[in-house]
């Protein structure tokens, strides 16, 4: 390193592994002293790469373009499905004729609900039996449209079934039995479905 | 600052995830179907539901009287809500507009300023987000009113303004549900804001908050992250190994917190103090990125320390780590090019829960999806990604549409057999039988308006049965014959037929009253057989109306339906290549930054291998020691 001053402090970068001798020499003589440094290879620190700006900002405007015609596209097909299910509901069930029956469980409370049977004038019209998911969103609010059919304008009559399952575990299975009558308008019928434990009725037909 | 920067970045929509509307009593059943779905995260379905029943709402001539007019407010709501959800954000936001716009009540107003301004916040159009809170005065539901204050705070952060957000998140405090947001947005603020030593204090506390659901603890951790990376980069490692050692050992933030735990200590020339916490992390999957990275640092220490044998041994297990894990990156490069990694996404049953990305990795034939994880948590990914199996999911409903077309096709046509030789019949029964029911209906009427006449002016002869009536002409046509004639055989007829028309008028006159009201009770009695042959009437011109509308009128709009649809087929296929085509692009320029990563981490580890046997070999004591 050369000569160095005979007070203060010096910086060195060795890029490799060194030993330093001091030599000092004076009136008195001359003393030596050595250090050695290590250099050990340090592992990077970095982060992960990250691609290039221009990169990002390609990926993100082709990204971008794709979300806006997929928007555009899912605008078109919620337009093409309240068409088609108004022209299967005119084809399929006409007003006249039309009889929708939904089912809600009653507000707050925990049974577990494992399926729903219907008949109608003692014809089977519906089995369901329900995911966990779907429970979930009855429990939630939801109200589920269990059926969509056609009968003729007049009474009938309406046998509902329901299997469930209460808190600790144990089975248990309801039924009800009520008359709804059809005129010329559609006809929506509301099942509300309660737990025994609830202290509610077990299942109520609304009037909608 | 870089680390700190980047690790600060994402907390801002924390905690502003839209709740559904609230609807309380359910009054409207098909309003409740659009949420049953929405609960299912059925959006398409619960869109089309609402959007169907406001529109038919907002037609109505007295909407007042409909049961959706309960609900109408949450409904408008709620559209916002689910159009988000369904990543239509073009669209989010012109349902609550409506509101804006209509006679609501303040409360009302300024419930849907607050949600449109969140729904710009999250399109990132900030200033529509600004316009739409200065929209807010006067009162505010109290149950929003922590999340519009943190909204307001958030919208100041991102549009530089941390001095007006530290002001709205100073006294914003004390709400228990956002405690840990606030507290940590706060310090970000004050950080934004050039107010260092404040930021870290408030770190400080946001770090030690009492946290016990996965969220706030999530949140606590990445407190304590940021402000042990701010005092490392400081240089202050004795404080910062003390905030790194806060956060939790198991959640999501844990490794980068060993990582710069260790790094605090080696910084301060402490290696065997570091080598605690990079020692718990570096039995860890090895495909985390601070785990590679420890993976290195700990035979560091180790050569720091002088333990140069067990430093070689250790760089060559990295460098057997690092060729392995290089081998799978290109394995998985190989398989999303391949397609797997689509094939993977789109699996129904690897996305029944929320760890199904986690879980792809168990599926055969799927590539390695640790190296993506990171990448698959960004927001962009999540949002391509979900665009994807959107796109997927509209497929599968177009290719149903097409099958449905053709049934009604099919329907049709054989309703059109059906009827068609039947009817011409039918109608030729029905238009006889309409010509009497007419008629009849004329007679009663004709009665009825003489009855009415006579009520004004009393006409008894009117009420006279068929015999009296046949009587009185008879007499009067004998009395007309008779003439004028004097004989006394004429005389005595016409006293006989005079005294037989006195008769009659007799009894008409006297019979009057009874005779008119019996008439009425007649009259009255038609009334239902006449009100039953109506109904009849009508429910074959109904049905015989459905009988043609069945069948006839749908050509026209099937086929266009039919082309539409075939549109939409074509240009969904097209998106989903190039959507497909992004994901696998974006997954792939991520695994290869990676590879990179893993190759010049490999090249570290073979140079560490021989330079720590050179120094063993020279150093033979420490060998032995090992």
């Amino acid at each position: 390193m050369g000569p160095v001053a005979a007070q203060g402090s010096t910086t060195v970068r060795p890029s490799q592994s060194t030993t330093y001798t001091v030599t000092a020499k004076g009136p008195g003589g001359s003393a030596h002293v050595s250090a050695q440094v290590t250099i050990t290879s340090a592992p990077p620190q970095a982060a992960v790469q990250k691609p290039s700006q221009e990169d990002i900002s390609s990926d993100q405007q082709q990204m971008r373009g794709l979300d806006e015609q997929i928007q555009e596209i899912k605008s078109d097909s919620l337009r093409m499905s309240a068409e088609l299910s108004q022209l299967e509901e005119k084809l399929l069930y006409p007003s006249g004729t039309q009889v929708a029956i939904f089912v809600e469980i009653a507000k707050g409370d925990t049974m577990r609900l494992d399926a729903v049977r219907l008949q109608i004038d003692g014809q089977l019209v519906a089995h369901y039996i329900y995911s966990a998911k779907e429970l979930q969103a009855l429990r939630k609010g939801g109200v589920q449209r269990i059926y969509v059919g056609n009968v003729a304008t007049g009474d009938h009559k309406l046998d509902v079934l329901v299997d469930g399952k209460l808190e600790g575990g144990a089975d248990f299975s309801r039924t009800g039995q009520f008359t709804f009558r059809k005129e010329v308008k559609p006809r929506l019928v509301g099942l509300t479905l309660a737990g025994p434990r609830s202290g509610n009725t077990p299942i109520t037909l609304g009037d909608w | 600052m870089r680390a700190t920067r980047q690790l600060i970045g994402l907390v801002l929509v924390l905690g502003l995830a839209a709740r559904p509307a609230t609807c309380g009593d359910l009054k409207d059943l098909y309003f409740g179907e659009a949420l049953y779905h929405a609960y299912q995260g059925q959006y398409f379905d619960a869109l089309q539901r609402l959007d169907t029943e406001l529109a038919q709402y907002h037609v109505l001539d007295e909407p007042k009287l409909d049961t959706l007019h309960y609900h109408i407010n949450d409904a408008e709501f709620s559209v916002g809500d689910f159009e988000l959800d369904y990543r239509m954000h073009q669209r989010a936001g012109r349902a609550i507009k409506a509101v804006l716009e209509g006679a609501v009540d303040e409360a009302v107003r300024n419930e849907a300023a607050f949600r449109l301004a969140r729904i710009h916040f999250q399109k990132g159009q900030l200033d529509d987000a600004l316009q739409a809170l200065a929209r807010i005065k006067g009162t505010v539901p109290e149950e929003i009113k922590g999340d519009l204050e943190f909204l307001q705070a958030n919208v100041y952060m991102a549009t530089g303004q941390p001095g007006e957000a530290v002001k709205v998140l100073s006294q914003l405090r004390s709400n228990e549900r956002l405690a840990g947001f606030v507290a940590y947005n706060l310090s970000i603020a004050l950080l934004q804001d050039g107010r260092t030593q404040e930021a870290i204090e408030q770190l400080d506390k946001a770090g030690q908050l009492p946290a016990d659901d996965p969220a706030t603890l999530a949140i606590r951790d990445k407190s304590n992250l940021v402000l042990g990376t701010m005092l490392f980069e400081s240089g202050n490692f004795e404080r910062a190994r003390q905030s790194l050692d806060r956060v939790h050992l198991e959640g999501p933030f844990s490794n980068q917190a060993l990582l710069r735990a260790g790094w605090a200590e080696a910084s301060a020339l402490q290696y065997d103090r570091a080598l605690v916490p990079w020692n718990i992390l570096v039995g860890r999957e090895p495909t985390d990125a601070a785990v590679q990275e420890v993976i290195l640092a700990v035979p560091h220490a180790y050569a720091s320390l002088k333990l140069h044998g067990r430093a070689a041994l250790l760089y060559g297990r990295a460098l057997e780590l690092f060729s392995n894990q290089i081998e799978r990156v290109d394995a998985s490069i190989r398989s999303i090019r391949e397609g797997q990694f689509l094939n993977a996404l789109i699996r129904e049953e690897s996305r029944e829960d929320e760890t199904w990305v986690i879980r792809l990795r168990n599926l055969p034939d799927a590539p390695e999806t640790y190296y993506l994880m990171e990448l698959m948590a960004s927001h962009d990914f999540q949002t391509a990604l979900h665009n994807y199996l959107d796109l997927e999911d509209l497929r599968s409903r177009f290719i149903a549409w097409k099958t449905s077309l053709d049934a009604f096709d099919d329907i049709i046509r054989l309703r059109g057999q059906n009827y068609e030789p039947l009817l011409p019949e039918v109608d030729a029964q029905f238009r006889e039988l309409d010509s009497r029911i007419r008629l009849r209906l004329e007679q009663r009427k004709h009665l009825a308006e003489r009855l009415q006449a006579i009520l004004i002016a009393p006409r008894p002869g009117y009420l006279a049965t068929a015999e009296e009536q046949i009587a009185g002409e008879r007499s009067a046509l004998i009395e007309k014959r008779l003439g004028n004639s004097n004989d006394p055989e004429s005389l005595a007829l016409r006293q006989r037929a005079v005294r037989l028309r006195g008769a009659l008028t007799w009894r008409l006159e006297t019979e009057y009253n009874d005779r008119l009201t019996a008439a009425y009770v007649h009259l009255n009695e038609l009334k239902a057989p006449l009100d039953a042959l109506t109904r009849q009437y009508d429910a074959f011109v109904g049905t015989r109306q459905a009988a043609t509308h069945s069948y006839v009128g749908y050509d026209v709009q099937i086929a266009r339906l039919r082309e539409r649809v075939g549109d939409a087929l074509q240009r969904v296929d097209m998106l989903i290549a190039r959507q497909g085509h992004m994901i696998e692009t974006v997954a792939i320029n991520q695994l290869e930054a990676r590879r990179e990563r893993l190759a010049v981490q490999q090249t570290a580890a073979r140079f560490g291998v021989a330079d720590s046997y050179d120094r063993a070999a020279r150093a033979p004591s420490d060998a032995g020691g090992q």
